[in-house]
């Protein structure tokens, strides 16, 4: 299992992300700085959370356009598995990798708290196969834009084609505010065409160690390890 | 030559910059605001002669980087002196 975290100008949960895969695969992951477009082929990159370049112009939109933006691209057409947290969801959707737009939170706070996700009934992907559909994962989001939008039609293209992940979901009646940032249908994460790609803004590498209050970012990610080492 | 480029945000598109601007208007006493949409400005400087070849230049920046064409509109001018 060769796995590689990519760091950029203001990347701040990339060590976190490391000492996580460190954790589960017994292996120290690669460091991949953003100009660089020249690393051996990996099973797994790791897009993680931070404030790339200040998040100026919108979130990510200058880390999307760094040289190992087209490593990435590449390493998901040769069928490897790209996982995107927080700004690295907003990375990718700003590379056009994944679709949509990530947006201000409708109530323009910056949101720092443990949250409910519920896996979706969606297409095969090694993210989430070893999880029941609705089953409840605790993993906590840290963000200021992490508001879902897409246009009607893509919001119904991902549900008819099983790309939606992850949606926020309250176990019970009395969570009200379950839903941190106004996303459209509740959504977390969602996934590529081909499965391979998740972003989700909640962080499973905060979530990794009882201390941390919860262990589901470490169930998520083990279970993405084992499906790609197979 | 001088270009603005003028960004807002789609119709449709949520804008709580916007809706919390509104409401401290509303607040202090300019009840008639009855909605505000925030955008950005970017003032590029383009060294080239042909108005069309920095109109065309502009409008590559705006779709490869400048907007988001999700959610967002763009307008560009030439600034003239």
């Amino acid at each position: 299992m060769r796995s590689g975290v990519v760091i950029f100008p203001g990347s701040n949960c990339d060590r976190d992300m490391i000492v996580a895969l460190r954790q589960i695969t017994g292996k120290t992951p690669i460091k991949i700085w953003h100009k660089e477009n020249d690393f051996p082929n990996l099973d797994l990159i790791v897009v993680p959370g931070g404030f790339t370049f200040g998040d100026y112009l919108r979130c990510g939109a200058l880390a999307a356009r760094s040289p190992v933006i087209s490593s990435i691209k590449n390493h998901i057409s040769r069928g490897g598995t790209v996982l995107g947290v927080c700004n690295g969801f907003q990375i990718l959707i700003e590379a056009k990798i994944l679709p949509g737009s990530l947006i201000r939170n409708k109530k323009l706070l910056f949101t720092c708290r443990e949250t409910t996700l519920e896996v979706q009934n969606c297409i095969k992907n090694p993210f989430l196969s070893g999880f029941k559909i609705g089953e409840y994962l605790k993993i906590p989001v840290a963000h200021n834009e992490g508001n879902y939008f897409a246009p009607k039609e893509l919001l119904k293209q991902l549900k008819e084609e099983g790309r939606i992940a992850l949606k926020y979901s309250k176990q019970n009646n009395s969570e009200k505010n379950y839903n941190p940032n106004g996303s459209s249908d509740d959504i977390a994460g969602i996934l590529s065409t081909n499965g391979r790609v998740l972003g989700m803004m909640p962080h499973p590498e905060r979530a990794i160690n009882y201390l941390h209050g919860g262990t589901d970012g470490l169930k998520l990610l083990t279970n993405c390890v084992e499906q790609i080492i197979g | 030559m001088k270009v603005i480029v003028n960004i807002s945000l789609k119709e449709g598109v949520l804008d709580p910059e916007g809706q919390a601007i509104k409401s401290s208007l509303n607040n202090l006493g300019f009840e008639h605001c009855s909605d505000v949409r925030t955008g950005k400005q970017i003032i590029l400087n383009l060294d080239q002669n042909s108005e069309d070849e920095v109109l065309t230049k502009a409008k590559k920046m705006c779709e490869e980087l400048l907007v988001n064409t999700v959610i967002e509109n763009y307008e560009i001018n030439i600034l003239k002196d």
